[in-house]
Order: structure tokens, then sequence, then C-alpha cells
């Protein structure tokens, strides 16, 4: 009989100790951000606050809401996730139909990687400097523009991963029939990789809301209701930063009742795409 | 005999590494041909070079002329999708499409513009039933392809190349994959296809070589050894690698 406390049964335990302290802390510190937000949103939390814009005074304690800056963000975010797409889209689908592992596709997917670690601030002001130069005004167009570039890595990055694991046989089937690449990308690969499309549309739509940094020059910020797409547009996020950087304590709750909805948009969009995500699995093959 | 297909001289390298070397061989015309020989020897390789999908992996070159019809596919003047649709692969596997059953076999209908509406809907009957399938799927025809089983799946895999109205069949261990039944399944359709279609099929089974061929091309390590009609080959090989073969000495 060997040693029950061999070298390997340590490791086993490490293992096993290093797993679940790994999983406490992301569960942990994901449950202290939600019952933080939660803790200290909820009792500024009124119905004011998600049907009217800011009123005189509002940042000194006084009446009004923020669906200015729950509006815009969903504007900003939403123009922006469309955008990525119909960026995205063309860009996946050459990667994966015409020059799948060309020098040039390693080449676009390193610059897409890259893209995606520059600070969000970088696009604000380098979106800043043109905007500057071309004489245009902070506005909601631009935010959309800025996010839509700010979500575009993750966007096609997420998609090509799904795209590339599907079976070559599937494209070979259809070339077989006598479809051609552009036929195929459409009708067969866009279909069977739905599912992680609309992850990757989560994803980058998260990116966008979330982020401050990027729409502070370009976006701007307003008390009214994002009404053309030429005017400024506010947003969630600097609605907590705004909020939060004021010295009185009421506006400060108010902060965190405004990231309480941002998270909340956040959550219900999860789960819709999740929801989404698996009703459109239906033809998927797997 | 009349070939329908005729490779000549054609060579394929796979990264530099020689898969077939100066393979010349004719197909004759609706009738069905097995290719045989050990695995690695370049039987798909072959069937592939039929339909041009070989160019679809990289780093792929082919050299040397495969005509259908005495025209050469490879000429670069050729519409590539045309060559496909003239000949359909029936692969190892089943992959169908991600799409319910109807437009598995429509698909290919739809991109050619073959028929529309209540023409299509009578196209996808005559196709499902020609592949044997009909009778099993006509009430879930709106049900995705991925709930039948393997070998339905492949019969619908048929259906759907045969929708194209193809002239060739091009099989790559069509069964290897079913079981027996549906394995039989598929045999049987072949047999009956064998009137309006030239089929090609790549087998590593003896007996449904034996079976099924009328012409035998027997392959070995990328060189076409002997081909000839399946009695003559079956019943008195002139290579001595094939009488090997066939005895079980080598592959």
């Amino acid at each position: 009989m060997k040693k029950k406390f061999a070298r390997r049964h340590v490791e086993e335990a490490i293992f096993k100790v290093l797993m679940i302290g790994s999983f406490v802390l992301v569960v942990g510190s994901l449950g202290l951000i939600l019952l933080t937000v939660i803790v200290k949103g909820w009792p500024a939390l009124t119905l004011d606050m998600l049907t009217q814009t800011p009123k005189g005074g509002y940042y000194l304690g006084k009446e009004g809401g923020i669906l200015n800056a729950i509006v815009g963000s969903l504007y900003l975010a939403g123009g922006g996730t469309l955008l990525a797409l119909i960026i995205a889209l063309p860009i996946v689908i050459y990667l994966a139909m015409y020059a799948s592992r060309s020098r040039w596709a390693a080449t676009v997917r390193l610059s897409l990687d890259v893209l995606w670690g520059i600070p969000s601030i970088v696009y604000g002001a380098f979106a800043f400097i043109i905007m500057l130069a071309i004489g245009m005004r902070a506005s909601l167009l631009g935010g959309i523009i800025v996010l839509g570039l700010l979500e575009l890595p993750i966007m096609v990055r997420a998609i090509d991963e799904v795209v590339r694991i599907m079976p070559f046989e599937m494209k070979e089937a259809s070339f077989s029939l006598g479809a051609t690449r552009f036929e195929t990308a459409v009708k067969v690969i866009v279909r069977q990789t739905l599912p992680g499309i609309v992850t990757a549309i989560l994803l980058a739509f998260g990116r966008g809301i979330g982020d401050a940094a990027s729409v502070m020059f370009v976006a701007g910020y307003t008390d009214r209701m994002p009404e053309s797409l030429l005017r400024p547009a506010a947003s969630l996020p600097l609605a907590v930063f705004f909020q939060l950087g004021t010295p009185f304590p009421e506006v400060q709750q108010r902060a965190y009742a405004a990231a309480l909805i941002l998270t909340t948009i956040v959550l219900i969009v999860s789960l819709g795409s999740r929801w989404l995500s698996g009703r459109l699995s239906r033809y998927v093959v797997k | 005999m009349q070939a329908h297909i005729q490779v000549r001289d054609l060579n394929v390298e796979y990264s530099g590494h020689a898969a077939l070397k100066n393979v010349s061989v004719e197909i004759p015309k609706q009738q069905l041909t097995v290719i045989i020989g050990p695995s690695g020897c370049g039987k798909t390789t072959l069937l592939k070079s039929m339909n041009r999908l070989l160019e679809l992996s990289d780093e792929t070159r082919v050299s040397g002329q495969v005509l259908i019809d005495g025209a050469d596919i490879y000429d670069p003047a050729i519409d590539v999708t045309e060559v496909r649709k003239k000949a359909g692969l029936l692969a190892q596997r089943p992959y169908p499409l991600p799409m319910s059953i109807y437009d598995n076999v429509a698909y290919g209908m739809r991109i050619h513009g073959l028929k529309k509406g209540r023409d299509l809907d009578r196209a996808v009957q005559h196709y499902l039933e020609l592949a044997g399938l009909w009778n099993e799927v006509k009430d879930r025809l709106k049900s995705p392809a991925t709930r039948l089983s393997i070998g339905q799946q492949q019969r619908l895999c048929l259906a759907r190349g045969l929708a194209v109205e193809p002239e060739i069949l091009l099989g790559d261990e069509a069964t290897s994959a079913l079981d027996p039944i549906s394995a039989q399944h598929i045999e049987e359709r072949l047999h009956e296809l064998k009137q309006q279609y030239t089929i090609v099929l790549v087998t590593h089974i003896l007996r449904q070589a034996k079976r099924l061929a009328d012409y035998v091309i027997f392959m070995y390590l990328g060189e076409v050894v002997e081909h000839g009609p399946a009695h003559e080959v079956f019943s008195n090989p002139r290579e001595e690698r094939t009488r090997a073969y066939l005895e079980g000495a080598i592959g």
C-alpha cells in the first residue's frame, strides 16, 4: 500500500483549495458590488428618477430624475452596438471565408486585439481631436460612432471565435451544392453561429453602455432629453460620475441609484440575450 | 464504355507532400465506380478532385486535368459552382445545414433558382422520396434536421445533393458512420440511382465494394495500381499488389 499523503494527493488538495478560492473571489466580488449598489442606491431610487429629467437644482438635491441619461445611454449604446455589428459582420465573413489562415488575417486579428486593449479614454481623446478638426460639436452621433469603434474589436473577435469552431464539413457541404462563399457565409455560417453572434452583441453592448470616458468629450452631457443626432446626449455612467462628485450626501445617494439602474439594464439585456440565443439555437447543428 | 469523367496526369500536393502521383483513370457513365485501397492512399483526394473541393484547404496544389463530359473542370474560365452543382458529394458523416428538413433540401434549389413556390414543395417531396426518407419526415418537414437519426440525416444529405440535379454523385465512405441497417438503406438507394447517375464511391469495406461496384479503381500510396470492370478486377487481378490487397495481405 502507498501512503495516502503521497505528493500527488497533496497537489490535488492544493488545486482544489485554489479553485474554490478563485470561485469565491469571483462570485464574492460580484455579490459585494451588487450589494453595495442595491443597499446604497435603493433608498434613493424613486419613480421620479426614472420618469423625469433633472429640474433646476437637481444636482443640489432638489427634484427631478435622470430619464435623460437613461434614454441617452440606451441610444448611445444601442446605436454604437448596431454600428459595430454592421461593420463587424463583413470583417468576420471576410476572415472566415476569404482569408482564414493567411498572414493578412493574422494581422487583422492582432490589430483588433490591440484595439481591444486600448483604454476607452484614448478613443475619446482621439475622436475629440477629429471633432475639433472638422468643426463638429459634441453630439449623440459622435458618441454613437465612438462607442461603435470601441465595441468593434470585441464584436469581431467574439463572432470570429464562434465562426472558427464551426465544422469545416458544414462549409464543404454547402460548397459541394454549388453555393458561393458569400451564400455559404450568409445562409449557413450566420445561421449556425447566430447564438454566438447574440452573445457577442451582448458583450459589446455591455462595454458600450458602461463606458464613461469615451463619450465624455464626444457626446457631452445635457439635462435635456436626446432629441437630435447632432445635439449632445447624457449617459448613465456620466450621471453617476457627476452626482458622485457633488458634496451633497443625498445627491451621492442618487449616484448609487443611477448605478443601480445601469446595472439593472445590463442584467436585463444579459438575461434577454440568453433567452434569445437559446431560442435561436433550435436549428444549430452541434 | 463511355467515359463520363477522365482524370489525366493528376498530381496533388498538400504542403509539399504528394497525395496523388500521375493519376490517370476514366470513370464510366451511369455506372457505379468504387475506389478501394488502404487508408491514406489518396482515395478521398481523387474523389474530391472531381468537384474541386480540394482547393478549399489552403496549401493544396493541383496539376493535371479532370475532364467531365470532355471539359476540363480546372480550366480557369470554368465556373466552379457549376462544377460542384454537377457533381454532388455525400460525405463520410452527414452534416445537415443549420435549418429545417425542408430547407435543407430546398437550399440548393433556392440558390440556383431552380424551383419556386408550389414547384419547390413538390420538388422537395420528390427528392426526399428518391432518397427514401419522405415517409419518415413528411409530418415534420419544419423541424430541425438535427432531430433526425444519423442514418436519416445521411439520406437527407443524399436528397439535398440530388435536389441540385447533378449528373455525378461522389460518396466518401458514405456509410462508414452509419449502423448496418442505415448503411443498407444508403446502399439500396445508390444501387437504384446508378441507372441515372454516374456514381463514384470511396470505400474501405471490401464486401461493400463487391456488392455495389460495376467498375473498380485500386489505389496504393497515391497511385492508381489497377482499374477495370469489377468482375475482372475482383476475380482476376492483373497486379500483384491488387491481389495482395484483395486477399488481405496489405492495407
